[in-house]
């Protein structure tokens, strides 16, 4: 996961230009974070060596608390430290996050808009060998429909960077969904994330790919192939998914004859759904969801599971080819999975 | 510092505990709705903290070292409510408003809304894991406040009140006062019917907690735990408090149909007058 690497490394944490796995990218920014302001405290749930909180736990045993295997009670936990002025982290897998934990974040969490940061690594297929269990592809839907939540899926470790000291300053609560794998660096070197404000790489005449976390890569590949056979094509980092950023969205709409969605996630309520929320009532143009469909994942190597299940610039391009020819062919990989 | 009067004369707390009844009792009738048997059942144990045992000042809600009490068994809202007035967050006229559209006193308590509410409950088993974060930012913080969670009995058969009743103790949370209103009802029936919890003394103590047992209706027993509790170092305290749900109103009493019923007005006045 080049985690090793990164500690070798002398002090460059912002991550800018660098593959890294967000999770990584978390830890090492939390650790930054930790030092400049006393009042971030850190829990986890028997899992920081792989949330790669363990970082900030090693450097401040004092403000670090394992829960242990008790998810709720971590996240009731945080809400009470951060009534006393404390800013929570708290991580674990996405799946015991959001699943587990949902309640307490609607009724502990959210209803009391406490400021606490979920923090959530292993979100999606890219989890790999653990398999389905593990695999959290609701995480960004179950987070999206409660009120006072924000949801934010960083695409690379240098917006993950930026992302943390963010949220950090923002008293409210919000959701961080981070990956297991390591990710190509995608933000160019003079971004800046805000929170609700989506990166327009460019616009599309023909079609603009709206994708987040691991997905924009794979969109401004996919970009790069339809461009060279002539569909002119945009691609949106849609980071802030809640509260959506509108205005790019409108933009895009606009300006094209098709939006395509893509996230490790399923189509259903996550980026897609969002998406098609708000295009539906407010400029409705053909929409095109990239994700998994009302199926679970399931053991594999990542790469091997993002192409399973559609998640790659090719499925994207065919999706897009298939649009302009005037089929709708279903998303074959999707399918296999399902059986 | 404290703009209330509180003092730890039994009479005093006794008489202020009547008030806080008929408060409850003339609230829930006007509204029509809301939980009666809870409210009343607990209705001594909070007293005693706000007309007593707690720092606070009304006039002050967010002052940092004040003790902060979480409400775990939200349905009780009308009796934190009733204190809080009676104490001075708010006009006790706000009290008629209860469960109304537009007024902050909602079913069960919102910090957003109500000046005085920590945080807000209502679905049970959630209470004791907010109480032991602010326990540890305390700590964290050299602040000397003290934490006091009420809890209801049915509450405790919800599984997160263990996983935080294990993380109290592991990190020996000695400025976290619990409180079980143990008056053996829940919605459905007697506690012991619906899903045993006994032994509550042996499970809290299995748990690395002080454990005091108590008449949660006797002000003398319950001024004494709470002052003994405070002396407790190295692990967090709770307080059993065995009471009668509904105390106050002997038609009502220990009947689990008035968990959730309000008074009539002809039951209000047959109330008042027994508790006048
Ligand atoms: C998680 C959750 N489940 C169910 C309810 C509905 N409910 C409200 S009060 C109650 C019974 C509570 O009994 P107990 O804790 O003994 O309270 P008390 O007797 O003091 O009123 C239930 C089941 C709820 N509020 N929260
Ligand atoms: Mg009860």
């Amino acid at each position: 996961m080049g985690s090793r690497e990164q500690e070798n490394k002398p002090q460059s944490t912002d991550f800018s230009g660098q593959a890294v796995a967000t999770r990584d990218a978390y830890g090492a920014a939390l650790l930054e974070l930790g030092k400049r302001n006393e009042k971030v405290v850190v829990l986890d749930a028997d899992l920081s060596g792989s949330t790669k909180t363990a970082k900030f736990a090693k450097t401040f045993p004092h403000r670090f608390f394992n829960m242990g295997i008790a998810e709720q009670d971590m996240v009731g936990t945080a809400g009470g430290l951060s009534l006393t002025g404390l800013i929570p982290f708290a991580s674990t897998f996405a799946v015991f996050e959001t699943g587990r934990a949902w309640e307490q974040v609607r009724q502990t969490l959210c209803y009391s808009d406490l400021n606490v940061k979920l923090a959530a690594t292993h979100a999606g297929v890219t989890v790999g060998e653990d398999g389905a269990s593990h695999q959290a592809l609701e995480d960004i839907a179950l987070m999206r429909v409660i009120p006072n939540m924000t949801v934010i899926v960083p695409s690379d470790g240098f917006e993950t960077k930026q992302v943390v000291d963010a949220v950090a300053e923002y008293e409210h609560p919000v959701y961080v969904r981070l990956g297991r794998a390591k990710v190509p660096a995608v933000m160019p070197p003079d971004y800046k994330f805000r929170i609700g404000k989506a990166h327009t790489f460019n616009t599309g005449k023909d079609v603009n790919i709206v994708a987040a976390g691991i997905m924009v890569s794979e969109a401004l590949k996919a970009r790069d192939i339809l461009q060279k056979e002539g569909i002119d094509t945009g691609v949106i980092n849609m980071v802030t998914i809640k509260p959506l950023d509108t205005d790019a969205l409108l933009e895009a709409a606009r300006n094209s004859k098709l939006i395509v969605t893509a996230e490790e996630h399923s189509i259903t309520g996550g980026l897609g759904g969002a998406v098609a929320e708000y295009l539906s009532e407010a400029h409705p143009v053909p929409i095109r969801r990239i994700g998994t469909r009302d199926v679970f994942g399931c053991s594999g190597a990542p790469d091997e599971l993002l192409r399973l299940f559609g998640l790659t610039a090719e499925e994207i391009v065919k999706t897009v080819k298939n649009f302009f020819q005037g089929h709708s062919e279903g998303l074959s990989a999707n399918k296999l999975a399902a059986q | 510092m404290t703009a209330v009067t509180q003092s730890r004369n039994i009479d005093f707390l006794t008489q202020q505990a009547k008030r806080v009844r008929v408060e409850i009792l003339k609230m829930l009738t006007e509204s029509g709705s809301g939980h009666t048997g809870g409210s009343l059942s607990a209705a001594d144990i909070a007293t005693a903290l706000y007309f007593y045992k707690m720092k606070h000042n009304p006039q002050e809600p967010k002052w940092t070292e004040r003790d902060r009490f979480i409400l775990s068994k939200g349905h009780a809202a009308p009796l934190l409510y009733t204190v809080l007035a009676l104490t001075g967050y708010f006009n006790k006229a706000l009290l008629g408003g209860l469960r109304k559209v537009g007024c902050p006193l909602q079913g069960h308590p919102s910090s957003k809304l109500l000046q005085g509410v920590e945080v807000s409950t209502g679905s049970l088993g959630q209470g004791l894991s907010i109480a032991n974060g602010m326990a540890l930012g305390l700590r964290l913080g050299k602040n000397p406040a003290r934490v006091y969670c009420l809890m209801g009995d049915g509450e405790t058969q919800e599984g997160q009140i263990w996983e935080a009743a294990m993380t109290a103790g592991h990190y020996m949370l000695d400025n976290l006062c619990a409180i079980v209103d143990l008056n053996g009802l829940q919605i459905d029936g007697r506690c012991a019917d619906v899903m045993k919890i006994d032994p509550v003394a042996g499970k809290w103590k299995a748990f690395n907690w002080h454990v005091f047992e108590i008449n949660g209706h006797n002000m003398e027993e319950i001024v004494n735990a709470l002052d003994e509790a405070e002396k407790v170092k190295g692990k967090p305290s709770v307080i059993l408090a065995k009471t009668v749900k509904s105390k106050g109103v002997s038609f009502f009493e220990d009947k689990a149909e008035y968990h959730g019923v309000t008074p009539t007005k002809e039951e209000l006045e047959k109330a008042l007058k027994e508790l006048a």
